[in-house]
């Protein structure tokens, strides 16, 4: 009998099966728990790694195909922005501000996210979640650095981009929001990083992080910005697809693991909804062409598609988190009360502020008809007229901040918004506040965790945010242009209200250079 | 019955993709952004081959769909010949 | 519950008194108040009189709103982790238990910005 050559080729489900099945051993040398030392201690029980099945199927051929592919679009985009002076096609240099944070905010986040799945993969003894994992930490660092490159582009031409994404992520007080929420997950087991990165994040919130931000970038004629954005957010797919698989073989595996998966999931939707409170502020002021709003992004992407998650996850046992209840409420509020945060603490922002004009304001009443006119309005209102005379109002003294979320105390009572919400805490003789009944909830089931926090008011007043060799009792000490210094924050320049910027005036002048011959 | 959906950058590459996935999902809707365009579904989408190919004149490689995608709802379940998304309650 | 750990879990607290040079942090809120975004933080020490604290910091803080003036500074209603607080202005903040990181919220009814919170 001929042996015939293998004429068909190997179907997806064969391919996948070889790669994370025939090539995973036992190990002898050591036994495996030795190998795999955080596969337990979490309290999550796994019987047969063998039952995880990943939709994709991907394998590595296709894999590394599939991204050179990605990045081959995605560089003739960016040589051909920056060939073209794509940058003076924005709608209006103001839009600028949201990709600064965009910049110091979020890429630093990929990084870590590199590093907390390829530290994941390393700790999963199943081969398919680690072949998975260890595709997302390569995935993560490619955004990291194709963001970098993207918004160098933008460092050539304008103020705030100079520190990159690696300085301040360490530094600036509100930076310590979006880094402190990376640092909890991965100073975690690789399971919780996984229902915290790969589920709450990945699954339940990045697409109202990219999706509504990415078009809105598009609507505002920042080429860069959505391509890198898009382009990220093709791998994303199959983040979330990872993301929700484990999370079904969690609950598949063992009924104990049940009550472990969804006090994690209540404490990762917490985490990452506080997280998106910057988000908000972007999508809902930091446009200058408006896509959606928050509000909106919020009812399409949580409540509709999560609502649809949690009814497909309820033949598990999983409950809907209790914080949804105070989200309801929140949705009409956070982007606003962020923005008037910033407002006040421009001084010490890495990026310009201003306030709404009134075309703004009543789009803002038309998106927000219960909460804008009754709570915001106002406040700008009055903003603007002691701006007016000459008496801009910045915040002299530094804010109380949430020991969990690290965010200032700004969120208010979920049945009286005109009431700041405060909660306390003892553990161990101290005092410890949080600024919500979810944060407080995180706070007492992990205080020894939170005590640590790095929280950025304490660590000035301890005198730890000054520049090496910085002298406190030298004659005419400024604690606030030491604390500016240390940031990168160049005073000034970076910071401040965009009217009257350098962004402002230099963009108005090249614009008209570009479209005049005078 | 819950909504699935998936979307795409709005280009080239995609354009008989979502023709596609129209002609065989007469249930879908169709939802124009800025840059992307999303599908929308009740309980259900079903992406196939077959029907791209005949629209590109051209081989086609399911796991293509991944270089324009921007995001999907749904539990996924893919073969060499469809790409299904549904919500099963 | 305790956290999860390969092993022993027991780290120092980052924010105990004596990393303050000899000042404890304090916080004061205005209720009703919303130009302040959120309540302030003071580092300050413990002998700091409760006159001084009102007087001297929280006018500098709160001045900026046109409001202030208007506050009757023996009439606010004190509350100290919710609670109502009677503080005694000749006294230092230690010696009315005023202690590390101890929330104060005032409040001046009547007055609310005209009812928006401002
Ligand atoms: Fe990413
Ligand atoms: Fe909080």
């Amino acid at each position: 009998m001929d042996m015939k050559a293998n004429k068909k080729k190997l179907g997806l489900k064969e391919k996948y099966a070889h790669m994370t099945r025939g090539l995973d051993w036992q190990t002898t040398y050591q036994p495996m728990d030795k190998v795999f030392p955080q596969a337990t201690f979490e309290g999550i029980k796994i019987h047969d790694w063998e039952k995880w099945e990943d939709p994709f199927r991907l394998t590595m051929d296709a894999y590394w195909k599939y991204q050179a592919e990605k990045e081959r679009k995605l560089y003739a985009v960016l040589d051909a922005f920056a060939q073209n002076n794509g940058h003076l096609g924005i709608t209006d240099a103001r839009y600028l501000n949201a990709v600064k944070l965009f910049l110091t905010g979020i890429s630093p986040l990929e990084y870590v996210a590199h590093r907390g799945f390829a530290a994941a993969g390393r700790n999963f003894p199943g081969v398919g979640p680690r072949v998975a994992c260890l595709m997302q930490s390569i995935d993560e660092i490619r955004h990291a650095q194709t963001q970098i490159h993207a918004l160098s582009n933008y460092n050539k031409f304008y103020e705030g981009f100079h520190a990159g994404a690696a300085h301040q992520i360490e530094r600036i007080w509100y930076l310590s929001v979006p880094k402190s929420f990376f640092d909890d997950a991965f100073s975690a087991g690789p399971f919780e990083w996984m229902i915290a990165i790969g589920f709450s994040f990945e699954y339940v919130l990045t697409n109202l992080l990219f999706v509504p931000f990415m078009s809105g970038a598009a609507y505002n004629g920042d080429m860069a910005t959505v391509t890198f954005g898009f382009s990220a957010q093709s791998d994303e797919a199959r983040h979330m697809t990872l993301g929700l698989e484990c999370i079904k073989f969690m609950l598949e595996q063992d009924p104990d693991n049940l009550p472990i998966v969804q006090k994690w999931i209540d404490k990762w939707a917490w985490r990452g909804i506080r997280v998106l409170t910057l988000v908000g502020m972007m999508m809902d002021y930091m446009l200058p062409k408006r896509v959606m709003s928050w509000k909106e992004a919020w009812e399409i992407y949580f409540e509709q598609n999560g609502g649809a998650l949690f009814n497909d996850l309820a033949k598990y046992g999983i409950k809907v988190p209790d914080c949804i209840t105070q989200c309801t409420v929140d949705k009409e509020h956070i982007s606003h009360q962020a923005w008037c945060t910033f407002y006040q603490y421009a001084h010490a922002s890495a990026f310009h502020t201003w306030l709404p004009n009134a075309e703004e304001m009543d789009w803002l009443s038309a998106k927000y008809p219960n909460t804008f006119d009754k709570y915001y309005r106002p406040r700008y209102e009055q903003w603007r007229e002691m701006a007016d005379k000459g008496e801009r109002f910045y915040n002299n003294t530094l804010p109380m901040l949430c020991q969990v979320c690290q965010i200032p105390m700004v969120f208010t009572e979920p049945d009286d918004p005109s009431k700041i919400c405060y909660r306390e805490s003892d553990y161990q003789g101290e005092k410890y506040h949080t600024c919500s009944d979810g944060c407080k909830h995180i706070f007492d089931d992990e205080p020894e965790k939170y005590i640590q926090a790095w929280l950025p008011v304490h660590q000035i007043y301890q005198g730890n945010c000054w520049p090496e060799g910085t002298d406190p009792t030298a004659e005419g000490f400024d604690p606030m242009a030491k604390v500016l210094e240390w940031y990168h924050i160049e005073n000034g320049k970076d910071n401040l209200d965009y009217e009257g910027s350098g962004d402002q005036a230099n963009f108005a002048a090249w614009r008209g250079a570009a479209t005049q011959n005078t | 019955m819950s909504t699935v959906f998936i979307a795409f950058q709005t280009n080239e590459d995609t354009r008989p993709i979502v023709e596609s996935i129209l002609a065989d999902n007469p249930h879908a809707v169709l939802d124009e952004q800025p840059a992307m365009v999303k599908i929308n579904a009740e309980g259900q989408l079903v992406i196939k081959r077959e029907s791209i190919e005949e629209r590109i004149g051209r081989n086609f490689d399911l796991q293509e769909l991944q270089i324009n995608l921007i995001t999907l709802s749904g539990n996924i379940d893919e073969d060499d010949d469809q790409f299904t998304l549904a919500w099963k309650n | 519950m305790a956290v999860k750990a390969l092993s022993e879990y027991n780290f120092p607290a980052a924010d105990t008194q004596d990393k303050f040079h000899g000042n404890q942090l304090l916080y004061v809120g205005w209720d009703d108040h919303l130009m302040f975004c959120a309540p302030f933080a003071y580092c300050i020490p413990p002998s700091t009189k409760f006159s001084e604290l009102v007087e001297k910091h929280l006018p500098h803080s709160f001045g900026p709103h046109p409001e202030w003036a208007k506050v009757d500074v023996s009439k606010i209603v004190w509350l100290k982790s919710g609670q109502p607080f009677q503080p005694d202005m000749n006294k230092t903040l230690a010696e009315q238990g005023l202690e590390h990181k101890t929330a104060l919220r005032m409040q001046t009814p009547g007055l609310n910005g005209n009812g928006t919170y401002f």
